[in-house]
């Protein structure tokens, strides 16, 4: 890890230099911190918007029966609640994290391409409207599944051509975004900072770049062919003209494996950030969490067809994958071992980004291990489709994740804002959002172990009561939210003042220029030693 | 510009990327509804891509300018090489998916529907096919026109670093000719590939066959039509005097882009037509 000996030169009242102000300042921005910001509201409205959603979801499935939807407008809420929080809450809030920390860690003046930096944020806008007006359309928004599998996909109406191609906007915006971060990376560290000495955060999100690059360009290929299938008369996803409906979800694993690990690589960074400030000590086992970083990477382009396990694969087929996917527990195993050996004999406190931290190595390992029993082929074939693959899925995704990010903003807001959070509030929404997280997922393990289908608006009455329970976590889950909302939007109007370095353990270079930070930093390159 | 060239270069606050967004609304908008049959669609479709090339004038002018005016540092050049290698790579996977379809329509999926018998009992997996339920009027040979237009992306690459070689001497003639000669050369096997098309027995519809073959062939097509765009914008720069030895790197990032479009065509002649 690099030791924060830098000097800056900067701050000499740029911020007001011929730059726009009100909307302009954010429609023209090409300022990383500012298109930072951007990326985390943004983020963060799809995150309650979707997380309405969810709450539609839960409230229908609060006793069995109809109560509130039709089973086609549930098919549309977790539809919806699916693709908007991928592509639309956790995606962009890591590339917004992204612009903030990756310049500030790396002591570059701002990203490689910040017009380019700008497009990838204003391209999510038209996405989103192109998603989100989809549930106006006549028949309703996208039903099938976040995935789109055909035959389903290929007989929905206007609004999964808009979906299709809101993600077609994405891949481009997520393209983008990915080559500026990789090129900041590589071109435009501070002297001195070899790769070796990158901050975790930097090197997790130089490994997500990648895997976006080499990933979303697939999608779009999947989603091209879905529409050439849809409109043009190609017999791609179909079996009379010699196409195979499971070639869709070959191709769209192929892409969504990878995007598993898109999501959680730049949660890894995040922990490993903020374990050791918390642990005050340097991270356990840096260069072993370098490589494992990479192997994860370089592993989770084969394992995708453990999605795919009872399409009707060869033999030889499923156990390769099932291989290759437990293989996949090692590098994690490694790093989880060294956030738990960074806190070893560490003098630990635990303020509101410790407590998230420490919360999610804790579910995180949950939802790997959990993964490990689908991984198991026979056990797979019996647990596809039930609600045991959504407790899964939201473990890594919720509680890895969705929770690794509250802890970063927790962590940084000191930097953006200036000011400290509500510690106390902060510590309700973490306590609210940790178990009520529990109370509303650790049920479905055994729903789903018992047999509980998913995208099912009804169930048998064995499961009444598990469900119920999980549709109060549900409800205190996405109230709490709102606790966040208010906890951010209160640290940005006032609060005690931050210092330059408020964390007494915190090391690295964004630590060095003051909180806020200045709209322009490190103009002049700092010497890292 | 109060950037000096020592300092990397940032750029002021720009409206180009909020123009890109709405010309993608517009575009996707559109031809969303333009396939649903809402009368709405068209017209904002192209509206959409009006937009586009406003844009696409407007902000590479922008870049052009910049790049004229030496704002630009060497670590600035670095960052477009970088960007340049990364875009490239990312449309190496957009045909690689196209590629894997391919190879597992043929060897896997097609072999597993013959051996089924259970739909379609007779049904030979062969290639190419159609599929079960649709009959293949015919398929492309290589040894035509493909091979012809194999010899002309070829000798593209080539003429195309001739020109190169040209720019670094400070020969600006041979880079001119050299550029004219790639440019024809790639209008030459976008008329062949035209003419292929119109003359072929099999359309797009034409079951897995047809499908993977224009989608491939299709969307390399569309890859050299952009390129050849490029080298044209990059010969009317030649002609006003832009470029020098050292400093042409835009000369060089079409310059790859055309090599890597002729690298996919290889692969379309092996995999499509030949094997």
């Amino acid at each position: 890890m690099s030791t924060a000996t830098a000097k800056h030169h900067d701050d000499h009242g740029h911020d007001s230099h011929g730059h726009p102000t009100g909307l302009m300042r954010w429609v023209k921005s090409t300022n990383h911190k500012d298109i930072g910001t951007m990326y985390l509201w943004f983020a963060f409205t799809m995150f309650l918007f979707a997380g309405a959603m969810a709450m539609g979801i839960r409230a229908e499935l609060f006793q069995p029966g109809l109560q509130f939807f039709q089973p086609q407008v549930f098919n549309q809420l977790t539809t919806l609640h699916g693709l908007i929080m991928i592509f639309g809450a956790i995606m962009p809030a890591f590339v917004g994290f992204a612009n903030w920390q990756v310049p500030l860690m790396i002591g570059a003046p701002d990203m490689a391409f910040p017009r380019l930096n700008n497009m990838s944020f204003w391209l999510l806008i038209p996405a989103a409207l192109l998603l989100v007006t989809s549930i106006f359309v006549p028949g309703g928004a996208v039903a099938g599944g976040w995935t789109m599998y055909p035959p389903l996909a290929i007989q929905g109406g206007l609004s999964m051509d808009m979906s299709i191609f809101a993600l077609h906007i994405l891949g481009v915006s997520s393209i983008v975004g990915s080559i500026n971060i990789i090129t900041t990376i590589f071109n435009m560290r501070a002297p001195g900072m070899t790769l070796m000495k990158m901050p975790m955060f930097v090197w997790t999100w130089l490994i997500t770049a990648y895997l976006l690059i080499a990933a979303m360009p697939v999608l779009a290929g999947a989603l091209t062919m879905m529409i050439t299938d849809r409109h043009f008369g190609t017999h791609f996803f179909n079996a009379a003209g010699g196409g195979d409906p499971v070639l869709f979800q070959h191709v769209f694993w192929f892409f969504g494996h990878p995007e598993v690990y898109i999501m959680i690589l730049p949660a890894f960074g995040i922990l490993s950030t903020i374990i050791p400030t918390f642990a005050r000590k340097p991270l356990f086992g840096y260069t072993s969490m370098v490589y494992a970083t990479t192997a994860i990477a370089v592993l989770s382009f084969v394992v995708w067809a453990h999605h795919m396990f009872t399409t009707g694969m060869p033999v030889a087929g499923q156990l390769f994958f099932m291989y290759s996917t437990m293989l996949i527990s090692v590098p994690t195993g490694v790093k989880v071992f060294n956030w738990v050996a960074t806190m070893w004999k560490g003098s630990i406190t635990f303020e509101t980004p410790m407590l998230f931290a420490v919360a999610v190595v804790f579910l995180f390992t949950i939802g790997g291990l959990s993964g490990l029993v689908l991984a198991i082929l026979p056990v797979d074939i019996q647990l596809q489709d039930t609600y045991y693959v959504v407790a899964h899925f939201h473990y890594v995704l919720f509680s890895g994740a969705a929770m690794s990010i509250m802890g970063g903003v927790y962590y940084w807001i000191p930097k953006w804002t200036g000011h400290m959070y509500d510690e106390t509030l902060g510590k309700w929404h973490f306590w609210l959002t940790t178990i009520a997280f529990n109370v509303t997922f650790f049920p479905m393990h055994f729903t789903g172990l018992a047999g509980m289908p998913r995208r099912i608006p009804d169930y048998s009455q064995q499961f009444a009561e598990f469900n119920m329970i999980s549709s109060y976590g549900a409800f205190v889950l996405g109230l709490s939210q709102l606790l966040f909302l208010y906890v951010v939007i209160k640290c940005i109007k006032g609060g005690a003042k931050a210092s330059a370095s408020p964390w007494e353990g915190a090391h690295g270079l964004e630590w060095t220029v003051p909180s806020p930070a200045p709209f322009h930093t490190f103009e002049t390159p700092p010497v890292v030693k | 510009m109060r950037q000096s060239t020592k300092n990397y270069y940032l750029p002021a606050p720009s409206f180009w990327p909020a123009i890109a967004a709405t010309a993608l609304f517009l575009m996707f908008g559109g031809f969303a509804m333009a396939l649903n049959q809402i009368g709405l669609g068209k017209p904002v479709m192209i509206a959409g891509g009006l937009v586009f090339v406003y844009l696409l004038r407007g902000w590479f002018s922008e870049v052009i300018k910049e790049s004229i005016s030496k704002v630009y540092n060497t670590q600035v050049d670095h960052s477009f090489r970088w960007g340049m290698g990364w875009f490239i790579f990312s449309e190496v996977m957009f045909f690689f998916g196209f590629f894997g379809a391919l190879f597992y329509a043929r060897n896997v999926s097609l072999h597993w529907l013959a051996d089924a018998q259970l739909l379609w009992p007779g049904f030979v997996a062969t290639w190419p096919s159609a599929g079960p339920k649709l009959v293949l009027e015919g398929h492309m040979a290589p040894w035509g026109l493909p091979a012809i237009n194999t010899l002309l992306l070829l000798t593209s690459g080539a003429t195309l670093t001739w020109a190169h070689w040209g720019l670094m001497k400070n020969n600006r003639n041979q880079l001119t000719i050299g550029l004219v000669l790639t440019i024809a050369l790639g209008v030459a096997f976008l008329t062949l590939q035209a003419h292929e098309y119109a003359e072929a027995a099999f359309t797009i519809k034409s079951g897995i066959y047809g499908a993977t073959f224009y989608m491939l062939t299709g969307f390399h097509g569309l890859h050299v039509t952009m390129g050849a765009i490029m080298l044209t914008i990059i010969l009317l720069r030649v002609r006003s005097g832009h470029f020098d030895a050292h400093n042409h790197f835009g000369f060089e990032a079409v310059a790859w882009y055309w090599h890597f479009v002729d690298v996919v065509w290889l692969f379309l002649f092996i995999f499509v037509y030949w094997l």
